[in-house]
């Protein structure tokens, strides 16, 4: 090897050497705020540290001062039972008998366009060490995944590979998937959406920060090496808009190998078990760099690492790309110098490999050096958490006013009359690619694993039990409706939050905590950034309505084409905790002879629907009107008869209205159900299309034992929900709606599960 | 009685294999996949995953662990093994069970309640089900596509060494549908789908009674801990 390294010694030397720092993605005034901080210029392994770790991904420079309200927009009682707040690896909430929860969903949409199959696979990997790393055995994944439309032939390229790269790796992982989101829009043609959730569950004296405190404790990088893929990944490829004829970016994406991540979570929680770890940090984006500065910046200390320690699968790996590889399945502990010998031990036994690459410092400076060479000298808060923050310029897009009066009413969206007209809408509905059956997805991946889920798709949200001993479970679902956003990004947002949050409680849960990924265009675009100021403040602004804490998320912005951005895409996921998950409820009718309800109120709001886009391929007007009191108020009720078992099943009512939902209900377990909507369109005074398609928040369908009924409607009037009796199941085999059709429930089986399989099987 | 729980890199349902234990009323020992010593178990469980990454080919690189040194000699003297989907995989590559197990024939990995036809009671862990017996108990794998050569098919089905046929559906192309086996002996069974999912209410498939109250796969823990009681 002849090539020299840059040191900070050269770097005083040479203060005017021209440096890439725009081809690493920092910009000119960055690249000056670097040179002051260290009052000289950087090295070159300086400059590749700031260059990731001031990248959008790594330091939310462009969205951390709308972030702030997520903390901000808060009461005391909200945020009682949280135990990490944002800003650790992710939110921690305490859900009793000493049990306490951490939950994440992140994006990895850039690698899973490019290389769709590792861009996913590792996406999964890297939620789920950021759950490992709070000290939690990861328990369950989720997955929350936009394509474009079916009809382009690229979309089953991107399909295929980043659903077997979700197969492959979480199945490998042994993490049961417990639910998720499949949307195909136009929009996300050249930007699919690859979301990736993961739930860990852990005792509170288990609870691990990144932190490096102790001077004298050894900095350990342990499990897989470090080779050359996903240098960069973060400010590369993360931070910048594609270019359609720009060149292969393939490189930068991360190659994952669940086996490696399997043996690292088992291996990591015997060192927990055996308490000889005092911090933790898991190697994601930014790599080294991030995992260094962010445990010395965390514990208000400083490092010294010998760079030539970190173990290579590349040998000609530079100083700089070792500091910038992202390659997976590794972590780094902060180990008290006399828990080492346990520490390898452990190590040793699940043949993981490892190397100490130095210790903790007090003084608050991270030194690394390349052999005797210092190559970098900075203070670590500098790198990790004091980078740049923007206030970008914010804009009222130009087209949204003409959009938001582009109304189905306006239009005169031409609505079916005849009973055969609808009967046929509802069949086209069910079986478009939205609104079909996803089984062809999630089939393959495994549910089962571990043995606690309680519930899984097709019902509301995913259900997973955490104390065996007492049944203590938790509940998530997640939504985004980019359509909705598109028309209010501020009521889309909490459109979200309410369907998230009404789906956990349709389950039976109590709504405890949310989390999110905010996925939008790029933020150099003001009509972008609005959007994005518009989504975090209804999101905030929803969260505190109903009392529940953001406990963490992820920022994915540059999601377009040229100058085309995506629909502004916050996805939303809400955690709800149950005392025992033998109380579930489950999204479809079992039970012959029972009563179904529907609670809440029908409006004519076609606007942004499924209804809108399947017949008249239209987006325009303005989303339903969001009214988070009924939704709490409906919780509160979903709740309080699932403890006294009153009902045996909820399903909310969203994308594609009552329509779908009854369908789905009926198909879950295949007992049919028999309907009448003149009662809706009496009361609510709305036609049969609004009846059936409209997407009216604050609704749910319940199925009631007969037993029950009684008590059941005292519930609810004595809340003040507006309930109806709309149905009955029974054994026929068939699902009826009057006045407009009946269907052989497997004759609706085959139209809602076939279509999937036939495009993409 | 003490049954005892293999645990290799990557074995994925280790702590599900154990909990069946013991919901069945046994106790569950862990086995670690370096350690020779089988610490006086009654009956062995290798259980599903992707042991060694299934790298090489699915269970090839765990059936050369010194744990199954002691277990492939005890299988041999007569000890109860079960092997549950890699663990399937690990007793064809051990030459405990013969042929082999393949790319599933639709090339992806499926999850899914599968209906299985009880073809054999006379072994160690099916002797609490009735011949002929349908049952539901999930199915995962990528690569769960039995194939043998015409000879050992011929001699598996003359000499009744089938222990499961899927039914209704074959969901990875398994010749003759066998989704099991058992040695001649019948102490040693293998199969595809993972018993231990089906052993507890409220986390089994779901059954025309009731969602995931599915508990068919409790029978191969109840079966083998009988024969041990009776023995």
């Amino acid at each position: 090897m002849t090539t020299s390294v840059d040191t900070t010694k050269a770097a005083k030397k040479s203060p005017d050497k021209v440096q890439p720092y725009k081809e690493l993605g920092l910009k000119l005034e960055e690249y000056e705020q670097i040179k002051k901080i260290l009052d000289r210029r950087p090295t070159s392994a300086e400059l590749a540290m700031y260059s990731v770790m001031w990248s959008e991904h790594c330091s939310y420079k462009s969205s951390k001062m709308y972030l702030r309200q997520f903390g901000e927009k808060v009461t005391p009682e909200m945020t009682k039972n949280l135990m990490v707040g944002m800003g650790e690896n992710a939110g921690v909430v305490d859900i009793g008998e000493g049990w306490a929860v951490t939950f994440k969903v992140e994006s990895h949409n850039h690698p899973s366009y490019i290389e769709p199959f590792q861009g996913a696979a590792t996406g999964v990997g890297g939620i789920v060490r950021d759950i490992l790393t709070m000290g939690a055995r990861p328990i369950a994944v989720m997955d929350q995944l936009r394509f474009g439309a079916v009809s382009n032939p690229d979309t089953a390229r991107v399909v295929h590979g980043v659903v077997s790269g979700i197969s492959f790796y979480g199945n490998c992982l042994g993490l049961p998937n417990i639910g998720g989101e499949t949307v195909f829009d136009k929009v996300y043609q050249g930007n699919p959406l690859v979301n990736a959730l993961s739930v860990g569950a852990l005792r509170h004296e288990d609870l691990k920060l990144a932190k490096a405190t102790n001077p004298g404790d050894l900095v350990i990088l342990f499990g897989a090496r470090t080779g050359a893929d996903g240098i960069g990944g973060v400010s590369v490829l993360a931070s910048e808009t594609f270019d359609a004829d720009g060149p292969s970016r393939r490189p930068a994406v991360q190659v994952g190998d669940p086996f490696a991540e399997k043996v690292l979570i088992e291996c990591c929680l015997e060192l927990y078990a055996a308490q000889v770890v005092a911090g933790i940090q898991d190697l994601g984006g930014a790599g080294l760099s991030c995992a260094t500065s962010e445990l010395a910046s965390n514990g208000q200390a400083g490092m010294r690492v010998q760079l030539k320690n970190v173990l290579l699968r590349d040998e000609s790996l530079t100083p700089e790309e070792i500091l910038m590889s992202e390659s997976q399945e590794r972590m780094m502990a902060i180990v008290p110098k006399e828990s080492l010998k346990a520490f390898t031990a452990i190590v040793d036994k699940h043949e993981v490999e490892y190397s100490v690459l130095g210790e903790v410092i007090k003084e608050p400076r991270l030194y690394i050096n390349w052999g005797d060479e210092e190559i970098v000298n900075v203070p670590p808060r500098s790198v990790a958490h004091d980078g740049p923050v923007y206030e970008r310029p914010v804009l009222y897009p130009t087209w949204l006013d003409q959009l938001n009066r582009d109304s189905v009413i306006s239009n005169n969206l031409r609505r079916a009359t005849e009973a055969s007209e609808i009967a046929e809408q509802i069949v086209q509905l069910v079986s478009s690619p939205n609104q079909a059956s996803k089984s062809w997805i999630t089939d393959q991946y495994d549910h089962y694993v571990g043995g606690n889920t309680a519930l899984a798709m097709p019902d509301d949200s995913g259900m997973v039990r955490v104390s065996e001993e007492t049944g203590l479970g938790v509940a998530i679902s997640t939504d985004a409706n980019g359509r909705y956003c598109q028309l209010d990004p501020y009521q889309g947002a909490k459109l979200a939050l309410a369907e998230a949050y009404r789906n956990v409680a349709a389950s039976g849960t109590v709504p405890a905590a949310v989390t999110n990924c905010l996925n939008f265009g790029s933020p150099e675009n003001p009509e972008v950034m609005w959007q994005f100021k518009q989504a975090t403040a209804g999101l905030a602004d929803g969260c505190l309505e109903l009392g529940i804490p953001v406990t963490g998320g992820n920022v994915s912005f540059y999601n377009q084409t040229g100058d085309v951005a995506i629909h502004p895409t916050p996805v939303v996921g809400v955690l709800g905790v149950i005392d025992d998950v033998a109380r579930r409820v489950p999204s479809g009718w079992q039970d012959e002879g029972n009563n179904i309800y529907l609670l809440g109120t029908t409006r004519d709001e076609l606007d942004g629907s499924v209804w809108a886009e399947v017949f008249h391929d239209h987006l325009g007007g303005k989303p339903p009107v969001v009214d988070l009191k009924a939704e709490k108020a409906l919780a509160e009720l979903l709740h309080g008869a699932s403890l006294q078992g009153l009902v045996a099943s909820a399903h909310d009512l969203s994308e594609g209205g009552l329509a779908q939902a009854v369908v789905e209900s009926s198909l879950r377990f295949g007992m049919g159900a028999r309907f009448w909507l003149n009662e809706i369109t009496e009361r609510d005074n709305v036609d049969l299309t609004a009846a059936l398609f409209s997407e009216s928040t604050a609704r749910v369908i319940v199925s009631v034992g007969r037993e029950d009924d009684v008590k059941f409607v005292g519930l609810c009037e004595a809340r003040g929900i507006p309930v109806l009796r709309i149905g009955v199941t029974d054994q026929s085999g068939q699902l009826e709606i009057q006045d407009v059709a009946t269907w052989n429930l497997s004759d609706l089986k085959n139209a809602h599960g076939s279509t999937i399989p036939e495009l993409f099987g | 009685m003490k049954i005892g729980v293999v645990t290799f890199p990557g074995t994925l349902d280790d702590r599900d294999a154990a909990r069946a234990v013991r919901l069945a009323g046994a106790e569950a020992v862990s086995l670690w996949h370096a350690d020779t010593n089988l610490h006086s178990v009654d009956a062995v469980v290798l259980p599903g995953g992707f042991s060694f990454g299934d790298y090489l080919r699915c269970g090839a690189i765990a059936a050369q662990a010194p744990v199954m040194e002691s277990i492939i000699d005890a299988a041999n003297g007569g000890l109860p093994v079960l092997g549950i989907c890699n663990g399937f995989q690990v007793l064809v590559e051990s030459h405990l069970l013969p042929g082999g197990l393949i790319r599933n024939e639709h090339q992806h990995f499926i999850c899914r309640d599968q209906k299985l036809i009880v073809e054999n009671v006379d072994t160690a862990w099916t002797n609490g089900f009735k011949l002929g017996q349908e049952i539901t108990i999930p199915l995962k794998n990528g690569e769960g596509g039995y194939i043998a050569d015409a000879e050992t098919l011929n001699r598996l089905e003359g000499e009744g060494l089938i222990a499961f046929r899927y039914s209704e559906v074959n969901p990875n192309g398994s010749v003759n549908n066998i989704a099991g086996l058992k040695n001649k002996k019948g102490n040693v069974v293998g199969l595809m789908p993972h018993p231990e999912h089906a052993v507890e209410p409220g986390f089994g498939p779901d059954t025309s009674a009731a969602m995931r109250s599915g508990v068919d796969g409790l029978t191969f823990f109840t079966s083998v801990i009988n024969q041990l009681v009776n023995a």
